[in-house]
């Protein structure tokens, strides 16, 4: 008996227990709408379930190590990842007409999702080094080290990851103190070029905000994926169809449903009531990471938790907001919900960031 | 464990930090609260609108193509029937690359030159997006080995399909005509005809003939169902059916045995043969020769077939019985003759004399009959029987030639018969009247001498010779001819006479009639110019030799058969009916370019009558077709 107490509390001791039920609801959600979306396929959700289990293990061995090590990690990292982003850049495969994959033998990597987490590290780290003398060049200097990555990223083409990892860098900025006159002349340094985007963006990424604009235009084509979503949305009602009755789900009308697509499915099946649900379940979480950002001792880990805790907002609102049709369609998966490993494994790696932040003993304010 | 670190929070710092920590907070939450405004925007406020595209997308609405009539002749052997085949369809607007696609694709299945010469010009008359037949008839192996392949050939489906079939090709195509795929003109003609919607999803149409004319009946009714689908365009499952009702069988009023016996009786040689039964108008055979083979035309003919048919000089495609117009030559001399003593200009026991010519009164010019020396003392019995021109060449010119128009015209000459099937002609029976108003001049009294004897304009299809056949043979009931005779309900069997319809009956005097009947008689016993034809038959048949001229012979040149090109001869008429006391059959034949009446067109018509009455077959008189011409060669105008 004191043997099986003894585990558990080796297994616990750095679990945060709120965090941990929120996560693992989550999943179950994701579960039964990939079972739904998948025309109950058992085989993609057995999949899917050793996706979590070793997304899991990784939380929790992460949750293990004391921040002060994983600090020391934030270099290398990030040396590492912009490293191989160059080796994307030389050598990387190509696919659908873009390079994002490296061959580095015994498989392939896609090191812009490295960056997901390197990217809030490297400049936590850079803050925390800085933190008695922080000055505008400082600032300067972190923007240089988050551009870096994001244009590499954005050149392969991948804006959707592009975008999300300068949020998550922004975020970094954001939460150090970047004042508020910069962030206001960045905005409008941002709208006004955003002409500049336009010219220099490719035509599949074009094509994407014009069919925001007007999905119409292209029904079979660019819009077909909003036109079909939303009607999935749409068409659920309050209550939903019910699940396993979603006409455009299981009738194969909407696009990727099983990854990036899959809030549809659940929204047709479960409703205006589900999406409440979810969004409340959603913000449940993102209430508790604040609660360990807040609490946070250091500079390292307040400014590691708040970008990771924004960035899992940021990846809910694009998938939300693209699959509902008011923002354009790039790649972002629903986390902990969408099929795949490598988002989960990221996403999870976070929290067990969060969880190491906040379970191991903080330093004492003197 | 407890690591002394150098302590760098300020309380300034921290709240600082804490401020933007809140600032993100309300950021989250306002983003959130756009997010939901949409989701109610989406699935409250217009939920409705997308309930609907939801339900358009999933639902679809296919046509039940209701199966086609199957069509038999009267002893129900069939002349028309479906089979459930596989089709290998191509929908030319989802293919980027057709030729390469269709060479790849025919490295796994046969594809012969033939399939793809008709699948071009199938392409060419239909538009892209439809799905268009490239094989047929699928094996099991070719099926297997498609499926196998399948997803390299987007846009190439096998589809189960319900195909026509005519198995007596040749020998019925003039009767049955053909399906054949809907193109632009039969979709405006059918809506105009507001049956649009009855022919979502049917592929062919009756182009000719009884598929054509019965077209209505054969169809049937499409059906509909409601179809959840998927995004492919799968079907997943049926929501709702409305069976589609299968067309309607016809019966023909054809005797496919006696059709064949005539066929066989024709050998190599044109020409068209009508047979009615003049109780009733029923059509027992309507020949025409070549005949052609109709299957070809089902699911869109090749350009080389088309061209071998079109281009032909023997015009297979031509239906002669109902469309060919003919001199009628001397098979018009017994309606002649019945004016005659109708109208009474002449008696039976009236005779003249025949010098071999006749001349109107001042005119030097002489209208030759076809004996040279003429026939001697000829009265109107003789005048039928040996075929004597001059007698009809003074008849003509004492009749006038709106007194023949009107009479005769009341045998139907010169008019449609309203047979069953579209694309009659109507033929030419002058009259001082047509001529003025076709060309603008008046009638001489020479154009009547060459009417007389069924020359000049004169002009009839076979079809109008063997209705004017029949009508003498019943005494003058004029039945309107028909090709089909019942409609069976192809669904509970039930069959529906379609009634004979009296046109109108003609009100002749018996004795006249007897008289011209008489002759008619003998025209097949010793002395008369169908003796030959009628040697051994067991039953009395009546029946009228005629030529008819396919050039004109100029004055004082005698036409000589062997020195004329082939297609320049004349053509071989009978009209006849048997048994004469009780007519059970009438016809017509015509036989393209081979001489007299007597000596080709006869014999056919005692084989017919031999396969009719006896229930023999042709070979058995087969070999008397080749014996020299009985009635003399006829001499030309």
């Amino acid at each position: 008996m004191i043997e099986i107490r003894k585990i558990w509390h080796y297994l616990t001791r750095y679990m945060d227990s709120f965090l941990l039920i929120g996560i693992l609801t989550l999943m179950a959600v994701g579960l039964i709408v990939l079972y739904s979306a998948t025309g109950a396929n058992m085989s993609r959700v057995n999949n899917q379930i050793i996706n979590m289990l070793v997304a899991l293990v990784i939380m929790w061995l992460v949750a293990n190590i004391p921040l002060q090590q994983i600090m020391r990690l934030a270099l290398p990292m990030y040396i590492l990842g912009i490293v191989l982003l160059i080796g994307v850049a030389l050598f990387g495969e190509i696919n659908n007409g873009a390079r994002r994959w490296l061959n580095i033998g015994v498989t392939r990597i896609q090191p812009s999702e490295l960056m997901k987490i390197a990217i809030p590290l490297m400049m936590a780290w850079y803050f925390d080094k800085h933190e008695i003398t922080l000055r505008l060049k400082d600032y300067l200097g972190a923007t240089v080290l988050l551009m870096l990555p994001v244009l590499l990223i954005l050149r392969q083409p991948d804006l959707g990851t592009a975008l999300l990892i300068a949020a998550s860098g922004f975020y970094v900025l954001f939460l150090a103190g970047l004042s508020w006159r910069i962030i206001a002349g960045l905005a409008i340094t941002v709208a006004a070029s955003l002409p500049v985007f336009w010219s220099i963006m490719h035509d599949y990424q074009r094509r994407r905000i014009m069919t925001l604009l007007d999905p119409s235009q292209d029904p079979l084509g660019a819009g077909y994926h909003t036109i079909q979503s939303s009607i999935a949305i749409g068409s659920g009602g309050v209550i939903g169809k019910g699940w396993q009755n979603g006409t455009q789900a299981q009738l194969d009308f909407l696009p990727e449903q099983s990854t990036d697509f899959i809030f549809a499915v659940f929204s047709e099946e479960f409703g205006l009531i589900g999406n409440t649900i979810l969004l409340f379940l959603y913000l449940v979480v993102i209430a508790r990471c604040m609660v360990i950002t807040a609490n946070a001792s250091t500079q390292f880990t307040r400014l590691i938790a708040g970008s990771i805790t924004l960035t899992f907002f940021t990846y809910i609102f694009v998938n939300m907001g693209m699959v509902s049709g008011i923002l354009p369609i790039v790649g972002v998966p629903l986390p902990l919900i969408s099929y795949g490993g490598t988002s989960m494994v990221t996403m999870l790696l976070g929290f067990g960031i969060l969880m190491s932040i906040q379970t191991h003993p903080k330093l004492v304010k003197t | 464990m407890k690591r002394h670190v150098e302590l760098r929070n300020h309380p300034v710092e921290l709240h600082k930090f804490r401020f933007r920590l809140a600032v993100s907070a309300c950021f989250v939450l306002v983003l959130f609260l756009i997010l939901y405004v949409r989701f109610y925007y989406l699935q409250v406020s217009q939920q409705e609108h997308y309930h609907t595209l939801a339900e358009a997308n999933r639902i679809s609405i296919s046509p039940l193509v209701p199966n086609r009539g199957l069509i038999y002749d009267r002893n129900g052997r069939a002349l028309a029937q479906n089979y459930s085949a596989y089709t290998l369809e191509v929908i030319p607007s989802k293919i980027q690359n057709l030729e390469s696609t269709l060479d790849e694709l025919a490295t796994i299945i046969e594809i012969t030159a033939t399939d793809r010469q008709r699948f071009k010009k199938l392409l060419k008359e239909s538009k892209r997006f439809n799905s268009l037949p490239i094989r047929s008839r699928l094996t099991d192996v070719e099926i297997a080995t498609f499926a196998a392949n399948r997803y390299r050939f987007p846009g190439i489906e096998i589809k189960a399909r319900v195909l026509r079939q005519y198995p007596e090709k040749e020998v019925v195509s003039h009767i049955i005509g053909y399906i054949s795929r809907i193109n632009d003109q039969d979709l405006e003609q059918l809506e105009r005809n507001e049956e649009l919607n009855n022919y979502r999803g049917s592929q062919h149409i009756g182009k000719i003939g009884i598929e054509q004319s019965y077209e209505k009946q054969l169809h049937g009714v499409t059906g509909f169902e409601e179809v959840e689908t998927d995004a492919a365009g799968r079907s997943i499952r049926v929501l709702s059916r409305t069976p589609s009702i299968p067309g309607n069988n016809l019966i023909l009023s054809i005797d496919l045995g006696l059709q064949e016996a005539a066929e066989k009786a024709f050998g190599d040689r044109r020409g068209a043969l009508v047979a009615l039964d003049p109780n009733n108008g029923e059509v027992l055979a309507f020949v025409s020769k070549p005949g052609y083979d109709n299957n070809l035309f089902i699911g869109g003919i090749d350009q080389e077939n088309w061209n071998l048919l079109n281009n032909s000089i023997d015009r297979p495609l031509n239906n002669r019985a109902l469309r060919g117009v003919y001199p009628p030559g001397s098979t018009f001399k017994p309606f002649m003759a019945l004016a005659a003593l109708e109208l009474g200009k002449r008696t039976p026991e009236y005779s003249m004399s025949d010098p071999g010519y006749f001349s109107l009164p001042g005119v030097e010019r002489r209208y030759r009959d076809w004996k040279p020396g003429g026939h001697g003392r000829v009265d109107l019995h003789k005048s039928l029987v040996v075929s004597c021109d001059t007698y009809y060449y003074s008849l003509a010119n004492d009749l006038g030639i709106d007194n023949i128009h009107s009479f005769i015209g009341q045998f139907g000459l010169g008019k449609k018969t309203g047979i069953d099937v579209e694309g009659e002609v109507s033929g030419l029976l002058p009259s001082s009247a047509w001529k003025m108003s076709q060309y603008k001049q008046k009638w001489y009294a020479g154009d009547t001498i060459s009417v007389a004897i069924g020359q000049g304009y004169n002009l009839a299809t076979p079809l109008q010779l063997a209705f004017a056949t029949m009508v003498i043979a019943n005494n003058g009931k004029a039945y309107l001819p028909r090709l089909v005779k019942q409609i069976q309900n192809s669904d509970t069997g039930d069959v529906e006479d379609i009634p004979e319809k009296l046109l109108y009956s003609l009100n002749l005097k018996p004795r006249n009639l007897e008289i011209v009947k008489n002759a008619l008689v003998d025209v097949t016993r010793p002395g008369g110019t169908a003796a030959k034809a009628a040697i051994n038959a067991s039953y009395t048949f009546a029946g009228k030799t005629g030529t008819s001229q396919v050039i004109g012979i100029k004055q004082g040149e005698r036409y000589n058969e062997k020195s004329i090109n082939e297609r320049h001869r004349d053509h071989a008429m009978f009209i006849a009916y048997a048994p004469a006391d009780n007519p059970k059959i009438a016809l017509a034949v015509l036989v393209e370019n081979t001489g007299t009446g007597g000596s080709t067109a006869a014999p056919i018509a005692r084989q017919v009558f031999d396969y009719y009455l006896l229930g023999k077959s042709p070979e058995a008189t087969v070999a008397k077709l080749n014996e020299p011409a009985e009635e003399p060669v006829h001499d030309h105008l």
